[in-house]
């Protein structure tokens, strides 16, 4: 596994009596917390305790009911988590007529934030995921776990700061279970932080938060 | 060296139309056919056809333009495109004008492209042909915009097809109007071609100006 060369601007992340309704029920409730680099954060939580919910207000697509969520920079600016993060949730953004190849250097392209390029190529990626054989192939022949794979090659190819992962391990076997753990840890040595909700254990050192569920 | 943003999602835009296929040559068959059916309606009266041919064209131009402008959005809706989209550096707005760009790359110019060959069995003399096809140029992009307003709209609907159709074709009255103004110029002593195509263009330059900020509201509005 090659180490990034570079680390993260120094930021924190603080969700400050957060709250998000879906449909006029509140899932998330007065919630806060802080991260700083290198920090990772696992939500659990039954289902439809409102882990999507906080994973999608927090990626900026849903605005809060209350309180926020924002990076703070060394100087105290603020930033919106959005800005600086990737999202993966439980659609890979993948044009199923493009082949992976296509995909992934458009998402390179869309991504990428200014003054934070990556030199790696869409091959390089797909390589480090495992799965070099797909890069010309269109997604729509991709396994489930295959198109998963290529999703979250995504991620190399833009670095961005904030890693949110809806369910990450759904549709990978073993090998690419251990392989998105070896991931998860080199962004966090780079100073990157992780949001995930999972069910199964991540096998990384991490805070924890559980979301009570109202079934 | 990666390729800027926009240039990057214009040409993912051409390609996904290129491989599903369908697009340009299901628009310009369904144009054809619309062009075609009508001499079979009114008969075959060639000075009532050449009088009422430009109004003809453009009318088919409309219909066609509607097709396929439902999924402009709701395929990255589907598929968590949009999400990404949201997440980019690049302002929500900038990205559905080059989409709408990309569509009526695909969609409109080829109907443009189409119109004075399909004006020819609408009897129209040389100069409405020319017209016609002016007006069509200047026209179909703000089709292409007013649509997208509605395809914004319904992207969360499975079958939003027709209530799009619906709330777009009221907007496109003015465009139409002129459109069709100024291609009949030609066919009567009174009518001038030179105002009626100037508004036309107008028309267009408004919606281009205020399309991509309803478009980008109603999407961000529709992804919570």
């Amino acid at each position: 596994m090659s180490k990034s060369p570079f680390s993260f601007p120094v930021f924190r992340l603080e969700a400050e009596r957060l709250a998000f309704r879906r449909g006029g029920r509140a899932l998330v409730e007065n919630l806060s917390f802080r991260l700083t680099n290198g920090d990772a954060l696992v939500v659990t939580g039954a289902n439809g305790a409102g882990k999507s919910t906080l994973l999608r207000g927090l990626a900026g697509f849903l605005s809060a009911y209350a309180g926020s969520a924002l990076l703070i920079d060394q100087a105290g600016d603020q930033e919106t988590i959005a800005s600086h993060g990737h999202y993966v949730g439980h659609q890979e953004g993948s044009k199923p007529a493009l082949t992976a190849r296509e995909n992934l250097a458009f998402w390179q392209a869309m991504l990428t934030l200014p003054g934070l390029t990556s030199d790696m190529t869409p091959e390089a990626a797909l390589t480090q995921l495992g799965v070099p054989q797909v890069a010309d192939l269109p997604v729509a022949y991709l396994s489930a776990g295959q198109k998963r794979r290529v999703g979250l090659a995504r991620l190399l190819l833009a670095p961005r700061l904030v890693w949110i992962l809806d369910e990450p391990l759904t549709a990978l076997d073993a090998a690419g279970q251990g392989l998105l753990t070896s991931l998860i840890k080199n962004h966090l040595g780079c100073g990157g932080m992780v949001i995930a909700a999972t069910h199964a254990p991540l096998g990384i050192d991490s805070l924890h938060l559980e979301l009570g569920g109202k079934p | 060296m990666s390729p800027s943003p926009l240039m990057a999602l214009f040409s993912r835009e051409i390609r996904v139309a290129r491989r599903l296929g369908g697009g340009s040559t299901m628009g310009i068959i369904f144009f054809l056919i619309l062009v075609t059916i009508v001499p079979f309606a009114i008969g075959p009266d060639l000075n009532l056809l050449s009088r009422i041919g430009p109004a003809i064209l453009w009318i088919a131009a409309l219909l066609a333009t509607l097709l396929g402008l439902d999924r402009l959005f709701q395929a990255d809706h589907e598929d968590g495109s949009l999400d990404l989209m949201l997440t980019s550096d690049t302002p929500l707005e900038l990205i559905v004008l080059v989409k709408c760009l990309a569509h009526w790359v695909v969609t409109g110019l080829p109907l443009v492209i189409a119109a004075p060959l399909f004006g020819l069995m609408l009897a129209l003399d040389p100069q409405a042909l020319w017209a016609v096809t002016l007006s069509l140029l200047a026209g179909t992009p703000a089709l292409a915009l007013l649509g997208a307003i509605g395809a914004a709209l319904t992207v969360t609907l499975r079958r939003g097809g027709l209530l799009m159709a619906i709330l777009i074709l009221p907007l496109a009255i003015p465009v139409l109007i002129f459109g069709v103004s100024a291609a009949s110029a030609s066919l009567s002593a009174t009518t001038p071609f030179w105002p009626p195509f100037l508004i036309l263009c107008a028309l267009t330059l408004a919606t281009l100006a205020a399309a991509p900020f309803a478009v980008a509201a109603a999407l961000r509005h529709m992804s919570e």
